[in-house]
């Protein structure tokens, strides 16, 4: 295969660039099968589609940073005094990981750069996984073939937090210290086996000498190792199942409209990845992030006011504020700390629901059609409610982890703070899910109006009659195809098996989905629109 | 309120007198004391100064502490709180309180220097209490103690970096960010509010000096990575990386994929 050939057969600048790239990478590799069956992958094009691209890209820049450190940083808990540069902690008793961090800080050329940086990624990272899910959530995007596609993207949240929380223990200070005895405290809850666990992952009692180096290792090796090989199945799977787009014309489920890798989508997400890294080396170089040296290496007896871990274990924290306490008692030789043990086991139900998500949905509307247009949230109007009430909860939580500072900087009561977000965790996500399904149907009509009655246009005229009239100018097609393009579903009916029985989950299954599909606005049929336009002409 | 409305009307022909007698004699009688203790402390406690004192207290906390300062049900008893307590109350403006509240708050001073060490002098005259240390021996102190003791005793209500906290109740641990060192040392010791007194025993004054010198360490040393936001840690730092980062990226990725028109 020659270029000359190359550029024969193919028309335009685009196929011509995939077609030398394939050639080149042909001679040497016999690769241009692969090249040119990824290059021609199609990606459409919306904002929030890139939400996955600012994780991914923040992950490279977390593995390039993490990397610089890891030159510098010591895992050990070896007592040592320090006696670097910074002036306020010479002399004083620290562990040899605390005193490396602060090397790094302060005695490394662009140490302090590279940690700020290393930490902003991180939690950019688990924000635009955050938000990325959101997305996937409230466009319907996990629906079949996409299921597991989600379950794996769930599985990266968990580690991203989890990687999060490793690092954040690292440098052995004041803040994070405190975050492990949380931790502790809430492996030594279980009862029976709690304060054995406890003494196995401390290597005896806390904070004993081990944890700094084993949180090391699962932070450079164990975690991210499971982060890359997920990361790599998620995008093979994002190009197996395809992308989902949005309704359009010439948009259908069959097919992908958009920009191919090679060259518009490569040369755009290049230009993104440095966009995403440039966005977090500017902040890391204005905005201080993590000052250990204020936090003061780690002891037991001093916790800080105002700790607080980092924004995404906030909800965890969150939920222990806000359990009223006195729910611990003790029997059969063990204490049940019920106030540790019930957020454990209302996160838990929690994580899970969000994990397990697209399998009870798709129980529930018994679909089993592949979905490849992404839905507009309006259009599901219970799942977008879901989705509100569980934004609320979750919100209710991070918010009740900063209790304190909302007392002192809204010169509030502590206790009203606590009060008032535990009357909310409850009441919050009822309000949420009931307002939420309210607007999208009305948001829904609106749309139905405006494709049948077209949109109005301010021009009011008066009729020989001297009836006044504001006219309606019809939608143009491309956007009467958006409002009008989504499925109905209608409730399932009760209908016994083969062996004439109706079953329990039978029920269960007609209930919630009369729950979900009850009220329902339909999508304007085109016998309705036809009618309606011969009535006008 | 001024000097001169507090002298005005309902006052005895002859209290000017008994006043002057009483400030000879009790400017006399120090005068005998100090010179024979022969104290480091410097002492510029004059009589005159002592009753200027007094009418400043007689008209603007008298309300509450009453009239010789024995504690009403509106405010306690000032009675061996020493001139320290009074510079630390008044001298931060927390005193006289502009209303009931959950605690008194700081805010502008209401008097002048001269004012406050009358008043001060007038509330050390009822019974020995502390006193106001000099400026030169609240400096010198060692930073890095200071700090390992300020995590130790102070960082559970002020912070680790001195942001301050929630208390109980509406109550809260001040920020303590460009503190006079008289006033950082005066509430270790007379402990005002819900803070706690950090006798000698507790933290000697060395020890105080070097909390003071670390607190004037953070004031005088901007954070070394940039912004602090308010130096509060994760919730900060959070609130910072949806709304600026994640809330930045966004608007690129809009961008991005914006149609040309």
């Amino acid at each position: 295969m020659t270029v000359a050939t190359q550029n024969k057969q193919s028309s335009g600048r685009g196929m011509r660039f995939v077609g030398g790239v394939a050639n080149y990478l042909d001679e040497r590799t016999s690769l241009s099968g692969a090249v040119k069956f990824l290059g021609r992958k199609i990606f459409p094009d919306h904002w929030s589609f890139m939400l996955g691209e600012i994780a991914l890209y923040s992950f490279v820049v977390i593995l390039l940073s993490g990397t610089f450190l890891t030159f510098f940083y010591e895992p050990s808990m070896v007592e040592v005094h320090y006696n670097g540069s910074y002036a306020p902690l010479k002399g004083i008793q620290m562990s040899v990981a605390y005193s490396s961090t602060l090397d790094l800080t302060f005695d490394v050329r662009g140490g302090l750069l590279m940690r700020q940086v290393h930490h902003w990624a991180a939690l950019l990272f688990v924000a635009s996984i955050g938000l990325h899910m959101l997305r996937v959530f409230f466009t319907g995007a996990f629906r079949k073939p996409r299921e597991i596609n989600w379950v794996i993207g769930f599985g990266l949240f968990i580690l991203a937090m989890a990687e999060g929380f490793t690092g954040y223990s690292l440098p052995d200070d004041l803040l994070s210290g405190n975050g492990l005895r949380i931790i502790d405290g809430m492996v030594k809850s279980i009862p029976g086996i709690g304060a054995w666990i406890s003494y196995l992952l401390f290597g005896g009692e806390f904070p004993g000498d081990n944890i700094i180096p084993r949180l090391y290792v699962l932070h450079i090796m164990l975690l991210p190792a499971l982060v890359i090989a997920l990361l790599a199945v998620h995008l093979v799977l994002l190009i197996v199942n395809k992308h989902t787009q949005f309704a359009g014309p010439g948009r259908t489920n069959e097919n992908v409209v958009g920009a191919p890798i090679l060259p518009v989508f490569a040369a755009k997400a290049g230009g993104f990845f440095f966009l995403v890294f440039g966005v977090i080396m500017a902040i890391a170089s204005l905005v201080t992030i993590n000052p250990i040296w204020t936090y003061g290496p780690y002891d037991p007896s001093p916790v800080s006011a105002g700790t607080q871990p980092d924004w995404y274990i906030g909800f965890a924290d969150g939920m222990l504020r806000l359990i009223p306490s006195g729910w611990e008692y003790v029997a059969g030789g063990d204490t049940w700390s019920w106030n540790i043990l019930t957020p454990i086991i209302v996160l838990m139900v929690f994580i899970i629901i969000v994990a397990i998500y697209p399998f009870i949905e798709a129980w529930i509307t018994g679909d089993k059609r592949e979905h490849h247009i992404a839905d507009r949230p309006r259009n599901n109007p219970t799942r977008t409610a879901i989705g509100a009430a569980g934004v609320t909860f979750y919100g209710v939580l991070w918010a009740a982890a900063a209790s304190d500072l909302f007392a002192t900087h809204f010169r509030l009561t502590i206790e009203g703070v606590i009060r008032t977000l535990q009357i909310f965790l409850i009441v919050g996500p009822i309000i949420a899910f009931w307002a939420t399904k309210k607007i999208a149907l009305a948001l829904q009509r609106k749309d139905r109006e405006m494709v049948l009655h077209g949109y109005e246009s301010s021009r009011i005229v008066r009729l020989p009659g001297g009836e006044y009239q504001e006219i309606h100018y019809p939608l143009d097609e491309y956007e009467q195809w958006r409002l009008v393009s989504y499925e109905e579903y209608a409730p399932a009916q009760v209908r016994p098996n083969k062996r004439g029985k109706i079953t329990v989950g039978t029920r269960m299954r007609a209930s919630l989905s009369r729950f979900y599909f009850e009220d329902r606005i339909a999508p304007v049929t085109t016998k309705e629109l036809e009618s309606v336009h011969h009535g006008h002409h | 309120m001024s000097r001169s409305e507090n002298r005005r009307g309902r006052r005895h022909p002859l209290a000017s007198v008994a006043l002057l007698v009483v400030g000879l004699f009790v400017s006399g009688g120090a005068y005998a004391a100090f010179t024979g203790a022969a104290t480091a402390e410097e002492s510029t406690v004059t009589a005159v100064e002592v009753t200027d004192g007094k009418a400043l207290f007689a008209a603007n906390c008298a309300s509450c502490h009453g009239l010789n300062a024995e504690g009403t049900k509106a405010g306690p008893s000032l009675i061996g709180v020493g001139a320290l307590a009074v510079e630390f109350q008044v001298g931060t403006g927390r005193m006289p309180m502009s209303g009931s509240g959950p605690q008194a708050e700081k805010k502008p001073v209401q008097f002048t220097q001269p004012e406050i060490d009358a008043m001060a002098a007038w509330v050390a005259t009822l019974a020995p209490g502390p006193t106001v240390p000099t400026e030169a021996s609240l400096q010198g102190g060692d930073p890095a103690n200071g700090a390992e003791l300020f995590r130790i005793n102070c960082a559970m209500c002020h912070n680790v970096a001195g942001a301050g906290g929630a208390l109980t109740e509406g109550k809260y641990a001040p920020n303590l960010h460009n503190i006079d060192p008289v006033h950082i040392y005066a509430a270790m010791v007379t402990g005002p509010q819900n803070m706690p007194v950090f006798s000698d025993m507790n933290i000697t004054a060395d020890e105080k000096r070097d909390i003071i010198a670390y607190l004037k360490y953070l004031d005088e040393n901007p954070s070394v990575g940039g912004l602090d936001l308010g130096a509060l840690g994760p919730v900060s730092e959070g609130l910072f990386v949806w709304i600026f980062a994640l809330g930045g990226l966004v608007a690129i990725t809009i961008w991005l994929t914006a149609k040309s028109n």
